[in-house]
Protein backbone atom coordinates (compact mmCIF):
# COMPACT_ATOMS: atom_id res chain seq x y z
CA UNK A 1 0.00 0.00 0.00
CA UNK A 2 1.15 3.40 -0.72
CA UNK A 3 1.21 6.29 2.04
CA UNK A 4 -1.96 7.70 0.35
CA UNK A 5 -4.01 4.86 0.51
CA UNK A 6 -3.05 4.14 4.02
CA UNK A 7 -4.19 7.50 5.05
CA UNK A 8 -7.49 7.32 3.00
CA UNK A 9 -8.08 3.87 5.20
CA UNK A 10 -7.39 5.80 8.36
CA UNK A 11 -10.44 8.10 7.55
CA UNK A 12 -13.44 6.61 8.17
CA UNK A 13 -17.03 9.18 7.83
CA UNK A 14 -18.84 8.98 10.56
CA UNK A 15 -20.71 12.64 10.11
CA UNK A 16 -23.70 13.72 11.59
CA UNK A 17 -26.68 14.44 10.16
CA UNK A 18 -28.25 17.81 9.20
CA UNK A 19 -31.77 18.47 11.29
CA UNK A 20 -34.89 18.20 9.09
CA UNK A 21 -37.86 19.44 11.27
CA UNK A 22 -39.38 20.45 8.32
CA UNK A 23 -39.51 16.38 7.01
CA UNK A 24 -40.73 15.32 10.51
CA UNK A 25 -43.30 18.20 10.19
CA UNK A 26 -44.32 17.16 6.38
CA UNK A 27 -44.40 13.39 7.67
CA UNK A 28 -46.72 14.28 10.59
CA UNK A 29 -49.42 16.23 8.88
CA UNK A 30 -49.27 13.68 6.10
CA UNK A 31 -50.13 10.57 8.54
CA UNK A 32 -52.68 12.70 10.74
CA UNK A 33 -54.71 13.41 7.45
CA UNK A 34 -54.27 9.62 6.16
CA UNK A 35 -55.78 8.89 10.31
CA UNK A 36 -58.60 10.98 9.72
CA UNK A 37 -59.79 9.94 6.45
CA UNK A 38 -59.96 6.15 7.53
CA UNK A 39 -61.51 7.07 10.66
CA UNK A 40 -64.09 8.79 8.71
CA UNK A 41 -64.69 5.89 6.55
CA UNK A 42 -64.54 3.76 8.90
CA UNK A 43 -67.01 5.04 11.47
CA UNK A 44 -69.54 6.03 8.55
CA UNK A 45 -72.42 4.16 9.20
CA UNK A 46 -74.20 4.61 5.60
CA UNK A 47 -71.14 3.08 3.91
CA UNK A 48 -73.00 -0.36 5.36
CA UNK A 49 -69.79 -2.91 5.81
CA UNK A 50 -71.64 -5.79 6.89
CA UNK A 51 -73.17 -5.57 3.34
CA UNK A 52 -69.94 -4.99 2.11
CA UNK A 53 -69.09 -7.97 3.31
CA UNK A 54 -71.23 -10.35 2.68
CA UNK A 55 -71.58 -9.30 -1.08
CA UNK A 56 -67.34 -9.67 -1.23
CA UNK A 57 -67.74 -12.83 -2.84
CA UNK A 58 -71.26 -13.14 -3.95
CA UNK A 59 -71.87 -15.96 -6.75
CA UNK A 60 -73.00 -13.24 -8.81
CA UNK A 61 -69.94 -10.44 -8.24
CA UNK A 62 -67.66 -13.68 -8.88
CA UNK A 63 -69.34 -14.29 -11.94
CA UNK A 64 -69.25 -10.47 -13.00
CA UNK A 65 -64.93 -10.64 -12.14
CA UNK A 66 -64.35 -13.85 -14.01
CA UNK A 67 -66.24 -12.05 -17.60
CA UNK A 68 -64.02 -8.91 -16.56
CA UNK A 69 -61.47 -11.08 -16.31
CA UNK A 70 -62.40 -12.74 -20.17
CA UNK A 71 -62.65 -10.11 -22.06
CA UNK A 72 -59.67 -8.01 -20.76
CA UNK A 73 -57.23 -10.99 -21.50
CA UNK A 74 -58.98 -12.01 -24.69
CA UNK A 75 -59.32 -7.87 -26.44
CA UNK A 76 -56.14 -6.82 -25.00
CA UNK A 77 -54.66 -10.78 -26.75
CA UNK A 78 -56.62 -9.72 -29.98
CA UNK A 79 -55.72 -5.95 -29.88
CA UNK A 80 -52.36 -7.06 -29.36
CA UNK A 81 -52.29 -8.90 -32.97
CA UNK A 82 -54.49 -6.65 -34.66
CA UNK A 83 -51.65 -3.50 -33.24
CA UNK A 84 -48.99 -5.48 -34.37
CA UNK A 85 -50.64 -6.39 -37.79
CA UNK A 86 -51.65 -2.55 -38.10
CA UNK A 87 -47.47 -0.83 -36.91
CA UNK A 88 -46.29 -3.78 -39.37
CA UNK A 89 -48.07 -2.30 -42.33
CA UNK A 90 -47.96 0.90 -41.36
CA UNK A 91 -44.09 0.46 -42.09
CA UNK A 92 -44.06 -1.19 -45.21
CA UNK A 93 -43.32 0.83 -47.96
CA UNK A 94 -46.83 -0.51 -50.02
CA UNK A 95 -48.65 2.48 -50.32
CA UNK A 96 -51.86 0.37 -49.80
CA UNK A 97 -51.08 -1.26 -46.53
CA UNK A 98 -49.95 1.91 -45.12
CA UNK A 99 -53.05 3.24 -46.32
CA UNK A 100 -55.01 0.98 -44.86
CA UNK A 101 -53.52 0.82 -41.34
CA UNK A 102 -53.28 4.75 -41.16
CA UNK A 103 -57.72 4.46 -41.99
CA UNK A 104 -57.90 1.93 -39.20
CA UNK A 105 -56.09 4.04 -36.21
CA UNK A 106 -57.74 7.42 -37.50
CA UNK A 107 -61.05 5.75 -37.30
CA UNK A 108 -61.11 3.84 -34.28
CA UNK A 109 -58.99 6.46 -32.18
CA UNK A 110 -61.43 9.49 -33.65
CA UNK A 111 -64.49 7.83 -32.39
CA UNK A 112 -65.48 7.14 -28.54
CA UNK A 113 -65.61 3.81 -27.53
CA UNK A 114 -68.49 3.73 -25.80
CA UNK A 115 -70.16 5.00 -29.46
CA UNK A 116 -68.20 2.09 -30.56
CA UNK A 117 -69.90 -0.65 -28.34
CA UNK A 118 -73.49 0.37 -29.13
CA UNK A 119 -72.65 0.15 -32.68
CA UNK A 120 -71.38 -3.35 -32.23
CA UNK A 121 -74.25 -4.64 -30.10
CA UNK A 122 -76.65 -3.04 -32.96
CA UNK A 123 -74.87 -4.43 -35.72
CA UNK A 124 -77.96 -6.43 -36.83
CA UNK A 125 -79.40 -3.23 -37.78
CA UNK A 126 -77.13 -2.55 -40.53
CA UNK A 127 -75.93 -6.23 -41.29
CA UNK A 128 -78.46 -8.25 -40.18
CA UNK A 129 -76.82 -11.55 -41.20
CA UNK A 130 -73.07 -12.67 -42.21
CA UNK A 131 -71.68 -14.62 -44.69
CA UNK A 132 -68.53 -16.75 -45.87
CA UNK A 133 -68.50 -16.67 -49.50
CA UNK A 134 -68.04 -15.09 -52.49
CA UNK A 135 -68.56 -11.07 -51.91
CA UNK A 136 -70.34 -8.44 -54.07
CA UNK A 137 -73.53 -10.38 -53.85
CA UNK A 138 -72.02 -13.85 -54.97
CA UNK A 139 -72.97 -17.24 -53.98
CA UNK A 140 -72.44 -17.73 -49.96
CA UNK A 141 -71.18 -21.04 -48.63
CA UNK A 142 -72.29 -20.41 -44.49
CA UNK A 143 -74.93 -17.69 -43.42
CA UNK A 144 -75.33 -16.75 -39.73
CA UNK A 145 -77.92 -14.30 -38.34
CA UNK A 146 -76.47 -11.10 -36.26
CA UNK A 147 -78.90 -11.35 -33.50
CA UNK A 148 -77.44 -14.98 -32.55
CA UNK A 149 -73.94 -13.77 -33.09
CA UNK A 150 -74.16 -10.63 -31.30
CA UNK A 151 -74.36 -10.92 -27.97
CA UNK A 152 -73.27 -8.62 -25.14
CA UNK A 153 -70.14 -10.33 -24.98
CA UNK A 154 -69.23 -10.40 -28.14
CA UNK A 155 -70.08 -6.84 -29.20
CA UNK A 156 -68.11 -6.15 -26.27
CA UNK A 157 -64.88 -8.08 -27.56
CA UNK A 158 -65.20 -6.79 -31.21
CA UNK A 159 -65.96 -3.08 -29.59
CA UNK A 160 -62.64 -3.57 -26.93
CA UNK A 161 -60.26 -5.35 -28.83
CA UNK A 162 -60.95 -3.58 -32.25
CA UNK A 163 -60.54 -0.27 -29.97
CA UNK A 164 -57.70 -1.66 -28.46
CA UNK A 165 -56.07 -2.85 -31.70
CA UNK A 166 -55.74 0.84 -32.92
CA UNK A 167 -53.98 2.23 -29.48
CA UNK A 168 -51.55 -1.04 -30.05
CA UNK A 169 -50.63 0.08 -33.42
CA UNK A 170 -48.84 3.30 -32.25
CA UNK A 171 -47.44 1.69 -29.44
CA UNK A 172 -45.81 -0.98 -31.10
CA UNK A 173 -44.97 1.44 -34.19
CA UNK A 174 -43.18 3.57 -32.08
CA UNK A 175 -41.37 0.60 -30.54
CA UNK A 176 -40.40 -0.68 -34.19
CA UNK A 177 -38.77 2.88 -34.93
CA UNK A 178 -36.98 2.95 -31.64
CA UNK A 179 -34.62 0.13 -32.64
CA UNK A 180 -31.48 0.88 -34.15
CA UNK A 181 -31.04 0.83 -37.68
CA UNK A 182 -27.80 -0.42 -37.88
CA UNK A 183 -29.87 -3.75 -36.22
CA UNK A 184 -31.51 -4.37 -39.45
CA UNK A 185 -28.09 -3.70 -41.25
CA UNK A 186 -26.34 -6.12 -39.37
CA UNK A 187 -29.31 -8.88 -39.98
CA UNK A 188 -29.77 -7.87 -43.40
CA UNK A 189 -25.74 -9.03 -44.13
CA UNK A 190 -26.01 -12.01 -42.32
CA UNK A 191 -28.70 -12.56 -44.85
CA UNK A 192 -31.45 -13.01 -43.19
CA UNK A 193 -34.89 -12.41 -45.00
CA UNK A 194 -37.30 -9.34 -43.68
CA UNK A 195 -39.41 -11.91 -41.96
CA UNK A 196 -36.36 -12.70 -40.39
CA UNK A 197 -34.91 -9.89 -39.64
CA UNK A 198 -38.59 -8.14 -37.97
CA UNK A 199 -38.99 -11.57 -36.06
CA UNK A 200 -35.72 -12.20 -34.38
CA UNK A 201 -34.08 -8.88 -34.28
CA UNK A 202 -36.45 -6.48 -34.61
CA UNK A 203 -39.13 -6.87 -32.52
CA UNK A 204 -37.45 -8.75 -29.35
CA UNK A 205 -35.61 -5.47 -29.09
CA UNK A 206 -38.95 -3.06 -29.98
CA UNK A 207 -40.38 -5.37 -26.91
CA UNK A 208 -38.48 -3.61 -24.17
CA UNK A 209 -39.96 -0.68 -25.80
CA UNK A 210 -43.43 -2.10 -26.09
CA UNK A 211 -44.10 -3.90 -23.16
CA UNK A 212 -44.35 -0.91 -20.10
CA UNK A 213 -47.30 0.87 -22.11
CA UNK A 214 -48.96 -1.89 -22.79
CA UNK A 215 -49.17 -2.85 -18.75
CA UNK A 216 -50.71 0.14 -18.72
CA UNK A 217 -52.89 -0.08 -21.45
CA UNK A 218 -53.70 -4.03 -19.96
CA UNK A 219 -54.34 -2.23 -16.50
CA UNK A 220 -56.31 0.41 -18.06
CA UNK A 221 -58.64 -2.32 -20.17
CA UNK A 222 -59.33 -3.87 -16.71
CA UNK A 223 -61.43 -1.02 -15.61
CA UNK A 224 -62.43 0.33 -19.24
CA UNK A 225 -63.67 -3.44 -19.24
CA UNK A 226 -67.17 -1.82 -17.20
CA UNK A 227 -68.19 0.52 -19.88
CA UNK A 228 -69.33 -2.60 -21.36
CA UNK A 229 -72.48 -2.08 -19.24
CA UNK A 230 -74.05 0.05 -21.35
CA UNK A 231 -74.77 -2.44 -23.35
CA UNK A 232 -75.31 -5.10 -20.08
CA UNK A 233 -72.14 -7.21 -21.00
CA UNK A 234 -72.28 -9.05 -17.77
CA UNK A 235 -69.03 -7.93 -15.89
CA UNK A 236 -68.59 -6.93 -12.55
CA UNK A 237 -70.23 -3.46 -12.93
CA UNK A 238 -72.84 -4.55 -14.73
CA UNK A 239 -73.48 -7.27 -12.24
CA UNK A 240 -72.96 -5.02 -9.29
CA UNK A 241 -75.49 -2.42 -11.08
CA UNK A 242 -78.21 -5.50 -11.41
CA UNK A 243 -77.80 -5.74 -7.38
CA UNK A 244 -78.37 -2.44 -6.42
CA UNK A 245 -81.40 -1.70 -8.44
CA UNK A 246 -82.56 -4.67 -6.41
CA UNK A 247 -81.75 -4.26 -2.53
CA UNK A 248 -80.91 0.01 -3.51
CA UNK A 249 -77.12 -0.82 -1.92
CA UNK A 250 -75.80 1.64 -4.59
CA UNK A 251 -72.64 2.73 -2.66
CA UNK A 252 -71.98 -0.87 -1.12
CA UNK A 253 -72.24 -2.75 -4.66
CA UNK A 254 -70.11 0.25 -5.98
CA UNK A 255 -67.38 0.00 -3.09
CA UNK A 256 -67.33 -4.39 -3.46
CA UNK A 257 -67.11 -3.76 -7.51
CA UNK A 258 -64.06 -0.83 -6.83
CA UNK A 259 -61.93 -3.46 -4.52
CA UNK A 260 -62.10 -6.16 -7.16
CA UNK A 261 -61.08 -3.46 -9.28
CA UNK A 262 -58.12 -2.34 -7.29
CA UNK A 263 -57.50 -6.46 -6.23
CA UNK A 264 -57.22 -6.44 -10.58
CA UNK A 265 -54.94 -3.49 -11.06
CA UNK A 266 -52.59 -4.38 -8.71
CA UNK A 267 -52.20 -8.20 -9.39
CA UNK A 268 -51.64 -6.56 -12.61
CA UNK A 269 -48.93 -4.35 -11.92
CA UNK A 270 -46.93 -6.91 -9.93
CA UNK A 271 -47.25 -8.85 -13.24
CA UNK A 272 -46.02 -6.03 -15.18
CA UNK A 273 -43.56 -5.39 -13.31
CA UNK A 274 -41.48 -9.27 -13.66
CA UNK A 275 -42.14 -8.97 -17.40
CA UNK A 276 -40.55 -5.80 -18.07
CA UNK A 277 -37.84 -7.25 -16.09
CA UNK A 278 -37.45 -10.50 -18.21
CA UNK A 279 -37.08 -7.92 -21.77
CA UNK A 280 -34.28 -6.26 -19.75
CA UNK A 281 -32.38 -8.90 -20.47
CA UNK A 282 -28.69 -7.50 -22.31
CA UNK A 283 -29.68 -4.26 -20.99
CA UNK A 284 -27.08 -3.22 -18.43
CA UNK A 285 -27.67 -0.26 -15.80
CA UNK A 286 -25.49 2.04 -15.39
CA UNK A 287 -23.63 0.55 -11.86
CA UNK A 288 -22.85 -2.26 -13.09
CA UNK A 289 -20.93 -0.83 -16.19
CA UNK A 290 -19.60 1.39 -13.50
CA UNK A 291 -18.41 -1.71 -11.80
CA UNK A 292 -17.15 -3.81 -14.96
CA UNK A 293 -14.87 -0.67 -16.16
CA UNK A 294 -13.88 -0.76 -12.65
CA UNK A 295 -12.16 -4.37 -12.65
CA UNK A 296 -9.07 -4.36 -14.22
CA UNK A 297 -7.69 -1.61 -11.78
CA UNK A 298 -8.95 -4.09 -8.95
CA UNK A 299 -6.48 -6.43 -10.42
CA UNK A 300 -3.51 -4.57 -10.38
CA UNK A 301 -0.82 -5.55 -7.59
CA UNK A 302 -0.75 -4.10 -4.29
CA UNK B 1 -16.91 -19.18 -59.84
CA UNK B 2 -13.45 -17.44 -59.66
CA UNK B 3 -11.26 -18.60 -61.36
CA UNK B 4 -7.48 -17.56 -61.20
CA UNK B 5 -7.81 -14.73 -63.24
CA UNK B 6 -10.89 -13.60 -62.36
CA UNK B 7 -11.08 -10.99 -59.38
CA UNK B 8 -13.52 -12.05 -56.48
CA UNK B 9 -14.95 -7.80 -56.48
CA UNK B 10 -15.09 -6.19 -59.65
CA UNK B 11 -16.68 -2.88 -59.76
CA UNK B 12 -17.26 -0.97 -62.83
CA UNK B 13 -18.22 2.46 -63.21
CA UNK B 14 -20.59 2.75 -60.28
CA UNK B 15 -21.79 6.09 -59.38
CA UNK B 16 -24.02 7.16 -56.32
CA UNK B 17 -25.94 10.23 -55.49
CA UNK B 18 -27.58 10.78 -52.12
CA UNK B 19 -30.02 13.33 -53.60
CA UNK B 20 -28.36 16.45 -55.17
CA UNK B 21 -25.04 15.51 -53.72
CA UNK B 22 -23.34 12.66 -55.96
CA UNK B 23 -21.04 10.35 -53.31
CA UNK B 24 -19.38 7.85 -55.55
CA UNK B 25 -17.96 9.96 -59.51
CA UNK B 26 -17.33 6.26 -61.57
CA UNK B 27 -15.28 3.92 -59.45
CA UNK B 28 -13.38 1.10 -60.87
CA UNK B 29 -11.42 -0.97 -58.78
CA UNK B 30 -10.77 -4.65 -58.50
CA UNK B 31 -9.90 -6.87 -55.41
CA UNK B 32 -8.14 -10.21 -56.28
CA UNK B 33 -9.29 -13.65 -54.34
CA UNK B 34 -7.32 -13.62 -51.18
CA UNK B 35 -6.15 -9.93 -51.14
CA UNK B 36 -6.78 -7.45 -48.75
CA UNK B 37 -7.67 -3.52 -50.04
CA UNK B 38 -7.57 -0.97 -48.04
CA UNK B 39 -9.24 2.03 -48.41
CA UNK B 40 -8.16 4.94 -47.06
CA UNK B 41 -9.83 8.99 -46.95
CA UNK B 42 -11.10 11.83 -45.43
CA UNK B 43 -14.58 11.52 -44.47
CA UNK B 44 -17.11 12.25 -46.78
CA UNK B 45 -15.19 10.86 -49.86
CA UNK B 46 -17.32 7.72 -50.30
CA UNK B 47 -15.69 4.84 -48.98
CA UNK B 48 -18.29 4.09 -46.75
CA UNK B 49 -20.34 4.09 -49.08
CA UNK B 50 -18.72 2.36 -51.60
CA UNK B 51 -18.26 -0.72 -49.03
CA UNK B 52 -22.45 -0.22 -48.57
CA UNK B 53 -22.55 -0.57 -52.01
CA UNK B 54 -20.64 -4.45 -52.62
CA UNK B 55 -23.13 -6.03 -50.18
CA UNK B 56 -26.03 -3.83 -51.57
CA UNK B 57 -26.96 -2.32 -48.40
CA UNK B 58 -27.00 0.85 -50.68
CA UNK B 59 -28.26 0.74 -54.25
CA UNK B 60 -26.11 1.93 -57.08
CA UNK B 61 -26.98 4.85 -59.73
CA UNK B 62 -25.21 3.49 -62.44
CA UNK B 63 -21.92 0.99 -62.97
CA UNK B 64 -21.65 -3.08 -62.12
CA UNK B 65 -20.33 -4.46 -59.15
CA UNK B 66 -19.38 -8.21 -59.30
CA UNK B 67 -19.02 -10.44 -56.41
CA UNK B 68 -17.56 -13.90 -56.85
CA UNK B 69 -17.84 -13.36 -60.56
CA UNK B 70 -22.16 -12.82 -59.38
CA UNK B 71 -23.58 -9.50 -60.27
CA UNK B 72 -25.04 -7.80 -57.13
CA UNK B 73 -28.48 -7.16 -57.01
CA UNK B 74 -29.66 -8.03 -60.63
CA UNK B 75 -29.73 -10.65 -63.10
CA UNK B 76 -29.00 -9.75 -66.54
CA UNK B 77 -31.64 -11.43 -68.98
CA UNK B 78 -32.16 -10.59 -72.71
CA UNK B 79 -30.38 -7.78 -73.06
CA UNK B 80 -31.84 -6.31 -69.68
CA UNK B 81 -31.32 -5.82 -65.61
CA UNK B 82 -33.92 -7.46 -63.89
CA UNK B 83 -33.57 -6.47 -60.14
CA UNK B 84 -33.29 -9.43 -58.14
CA UNK B 85 -35.92 -10.54 -55.44
CA UNK B 86 -35.56 -10.37 -51.46
CA UNK B 87 -34.55 -14.24 -51.19
CA UNK B 88 -32.25 -14.25 -53.85
CA UNK B 89 -30.64 -10.84 -52.57
CA UNK B 90 -30.01 -12.33 -49.12
CA UNK B 91 -28.22 -15.22 -50.60
CA UNK B 92 -25.96 -13.06 -52.11
CA UNK B 93 -25.44 -11.17 -49.08
CA UNK B 94 -24.79 -14.43 -47.44
CA UNK B 95 -21.34 -15.05 -48.60
CA UNK B 96 -20.45 -11.28 -47.61
CA UNK B 97 -19.15 -10.74 -44.01
CA UNK B 98 -19.98 -7.13 -43.10
CA UNK B 99 -18.31 -5.80 -40.33
CA UNK B 100 -19.72 -2.34 -38.80
CA UNK B 101 -18.21 0.62 -37.11
CA UNK B 102 -20.40 0.65 -34.43
CA UNK B 103 -20.94 -3.02 -33.84
CA UNK B 104 -24.30 -3.94 -34.34
CA UNK B 105 -24.04 -6.54 -32.50
CA UNK B 106 -27.95 -8.07 -31.06
CA UNK B 107 -27.79 -6.59 -28.05
CA UNK B 108 -30.67 -9.04 -26.43
CA UNK B 109 -28.38 -12.22 -27.41
CA UNK B 110 -25.09 -12.88 -25.72
CA UNK B 111 -21.93 -13.63 -27.46
CA UNK B 112 -21.80 -16.78 -28.90
CA UNK B 113 -26.03 -16.46 -29.31
CA UNK B 114 -25.01 -13.65 -31.84
CA UNK B 115 -22.35 -15.78 -33.70
CA UNK B 116 -25.01 -18.79 -33.89
CA UNK B 117 -27.66 -16.66 -35.09
CA UNK B 118 -26.33 -16.49 -39.17
CA UNK B 119 -26.31 -20.29 -39.18
CA UNK B 120 -29.50 -21.20 -37.29
CA UNK B 121 -31.79 -19.03 -38.75
CA UNK B 122 -30.25 -18.62 -42.02
CA UNK B 123 -28.78 -21.69 -42.97
CA UNK B 124 -30.76 -23.70 -40.82
CA UNK B 125 -27.69 -25.46 -39.02
CA UNK B 126 -29.01 -27.61 -36.12
CA UNK B 127 -28.29 -25.68 -32.84
CA UNK B 128 -25.66 -28.05 -31.50
CA UNK B 129 -23.80 -28.13 -34.62
CA UNK B 130 -23.73 -24.15 -34.62
CA UNK B 131 -22.83 -23.66 -31.23
CA UNK B 132 -19.76 -25.96 -31.36
CA UNK B 133 -18.87 -23.76 -34.47
CA UNK B 134 -19.48 -20.36 -32.41
CA UNK B 135 -17.52 -21.84 -29.77
CA UNK B 136 -14.43 -22.15 -32.32
CA UNK B 137 -14.84 -18.71 -33.77
CA UNK B 138 -14.87 -17.20 -30.54
CA UNK B 139 -11.66 -18.84 -29.43
CA UNK B 140 -10.15 -18.13 -32.56
CA UNK B 141 -11.26 -14.19 -31.77
CA UNK B 142 -10.11 -14.73 -27.90
CA UNK B 143 -13.01 -14.44 -26.22
CA UNK B 144 -14.26 -17.99 -24.71
CA UNK B 145 -13.99 -16.65 -22.08
CA UNK B 146 -17.03 -14.28 -22.73
CA UNK B 147 -19.05 -16.40 -24.39
CA UNK B 148 -22.24 -15.85 -22.08
CA UNK B 149 -21.89 -12.41 -21.75
CA UNK B 150 -24.59 -10.07 -23.24
CA UNK B 151 -22.88 -7.47 -25.42
CA UNK B 152 -23.26 -4.65 -23.00
CA UNK B 153 -20.76 -6.18 -20.61
CA UNK B 154 -18.24 -6.89 -23.08
CA UNK B 155 -15.66 -3.82 -23.92
CA UNK B 156 -15.45 -1.95 -27.43
CA UNK B 157 -12.98 -3.97 -28.89
CA UNK B 158 -14.44 -7.48 -27.09
CA UNK B 159 -17.89 -6.39 -28.60
CA UNK B 160 -16.62 -5.78 -32.06
CA UNK B 161 -14.01 -9.49 -32.37
CA UNK B 162 -17.32 -10.95 -31.40
CA UNK B 163 -18.89 -8.97 -34.25
CA UNK B 164 -16.03 -10.51 -36.90
CA UNK B 165 -17.09 -13.93 -35.44
CA UNK B 166 -20.24 -13.42 -35.99
CA UNK B 167 -19.73 -12.52 -39.89
CA UNK B 168 -17.12 -15.37 -40.09
CA UNK B 169 -19.58 -17.85 -38.98
CA UNK B 170 -21.46 -17.66 -42.32
CA UNK B 171 -18.36 -18.86 -44.10
CA UNK B 172 -17.82 -15.78 -46.20
CA UNK B 173 -15.52 -15.61 -49.64
CA UNK B 174 -15.03 -11.63 -48.15
CA UNK B 175 -15.61 -9.41 -45.78
CA UNK B 176 -15.95 -6.29 -45.52
CA UNK B 177 -14.77 -3.81 -42.47
CA UNK B 178 -16.41 -0.21 -42.55
CA UNK B 179 -14.22 1.38 -40.25
CA UNK B 180 -13.99 -1.22 -37.74
CA UNK B 181 -11.82 0.31 -35.18
CA UNK B 182 -12.97 4.32 -35.41
CA UNK B 183 -15.16 3.79 -32.71
CA UNK B 184 -12.83 2.33 -30.19
CA UNK B 185 -10.98 3.68 -27.22
CA UNK B 186 -7.30 3.98 -28.65
CA UNK B 187 -6.07 1.25 -26.19
CA UNK B 188 -8.54 -1.40 -27.55
CA UNK B 189 -7.97 -0.80 -31.17
CA UNK B 190 -4.98 -3.21 -31.60
CA UNK B 191 -6.83 -6.72 -29.80
CA UNK B 192 -8.93 -6.32 -33.18
CA UNK B 193 -6.63 -5.29 -35.45
CA UNK B 194 -4.38 -8.76 -34.28
CA UNK B 195 -7.75 -10.74 -35.14
CA UNK B 196 -7.93 -8.58 -38.81
CA UNK B 197 -4.63 -9.59 -38.99
CA UNK B 198 -5.01 -13.34 -38.76
CA UNK B 199 -7.56 -13.50 -40.91
CA UNK B 200 -5.91 -12.16 -43.53
CA UNK B 201 -3.19 -14.73 -42.98
CA UNK B 202 -5.69 -17.52 -43.64
CA UNK B 203 -6.08 -15.56 -47.09
CA UNK B 204 -9.41 -14.22 -46.71
CA UNK B 205 -9.91 -11.27 -48.84
CA UNK B 206 -10.84 -8.40 -47.51
CA UNK B 207 -12.26 -4.98 -47.98
CA UNK B 208 -11.13 -2.44 -44.88
CA UNK B 209 -11.87 1.00 -44.95
CA UNK B 210 -9.86 2.30 -41.97
CA UNK B 211 -7.48 5.25 -40.58
CA UNK B 212 -5.23 2.62 -39.32
CA UNK B 213 -1.95 3.47 -41.73
CA UNK B 214 0.15 1.22 -39.86
CA UNK B 215 -1.81 -1.76 -40.74
CA UNK B 216 -2.81 -0.76 -44.56
CA UNK B 217 0.62 -0.77 -45.01
CA UNK B 218 1.74 -3.84 -42.68
CA UNK B 219 -1.39 -5.99 -44.13
CA UNK B 220 -2.47 -4.62 -47.39
CA UNK B 221 -1.86 -5.72 -50.55
CA UNK B 222 -3.27 -2.57 -52.55
CA UNK B 223 -4.17 0.86 -50.94
CA UNK B 224 -6.75 3.08 -52.76
CA UNK B 225 -6.86 6.77 -51.25
CA UNK B 226 -10.78 7.88 -52.14
CA UNK B 227 -11.30 11.73 -52.08
CA UNK B 228 -14.72 13.75 -53.28
CA UNK B 229 -16.13 10.32 -54.66
CA UNK B 230 -13.12 9.03 -56.95
CA UNK B 231 -10.30 7.27 -56.49
CA UNK B 232 -7.27 9.13 -56.50
CA UNK B 233 -4.30 6.95 -55.96
CA UNK B 234 -3.87 3.45 -55.82
CA UNK B 235 -0.70 0.84 -55.10
CA UNK B 236 1.34 -0.93 -53.03
CA UNK B 237 0.76 0.52 -49.66
CA UNK B 238 4.42 0.43 -49.11
CA UNK B 239 5.00 2.82 -52.10
CA UNK B 240 1.86 4.67 -52.35
CA UNK B 241 2.66 5.64 -48.49
CA UNK B 242 6.08 6.36 -49.07
CA UNK B 243 5.72 8.39 -51.83
CA UNK B 244 2.39 9.80 -52.57
CA UNK B 245 2.33 11.26 -56.12
CA UNK B 246 -0.68 13.27 -55.56
CA UNK B 247 -0.83 16.63 -53.02
CA UNK B 248 -4.40 15.67 -51.93
CA UNK B 249 -3.08 12.10 -50.71
CA UNK B 250 -0.10 14.36 -48.86
CA UNK B 251 -2.33 16.20 -47.32
CA UNK B 252 -4.47 13.54 -46.07
CA UNK B 253 -1.75 11.53 -44.85
CA UNK B 254 -0.23 14.82 -42.46
CA UNK B 255 -3.26 14.94 -41.40
CA UNK B 256 -3.79 11.11 -40.26
CA UNK B 257 -0.60 11.16 -38.95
Amino acid sequence: MTREQEAAAELPIEAVRPVRPGRWLGAAAALLFLVWLAYTVIVNENLHWDVIVAYLADGRILGGLWVTIQLTVLSMAIGLVLGVLAAVMQLSDNPALRGTSALYTWFFRGTPLLVQLIFWFNIGLVFPAFAIGVPFGGPKLIEWQANEVITPFTAALLGLAINEGAYMAEIVRAGIRSVDPGQREAAESLGMSHRQVLRRVVLPQAMRVIIPPTGNQFISMLKTTSMVSVIAGAELLTVAQRIYLGNFEVIAMLVVASIWYVVLTTIASVGQHFVEKRFERGHVRLSSRVRRNLRPLQKEPS
Amino acid sequence: MSGPDQPMVRIRAVRKRFGALEVLKGIDLDVPAGEVVCIVGPSGSGKSTLLRCVNRLETIDSGRIWVNGELMGYAERGGRLHALRPAELSRQRRGIGMVFQRFHLFPHRTAIENVMEGPVTVLGTRAAQARRQAEELLERVGLADRAHHYPAQLSGGQQQRVAIARSLAMRPSLMLFDEPTSALDPELVQEVLAVMRDLAATGMTMMVVTHEMNFAREVGDQLVFMDDGVIVERGDPREVLSAPRHERLRTFLGQVR
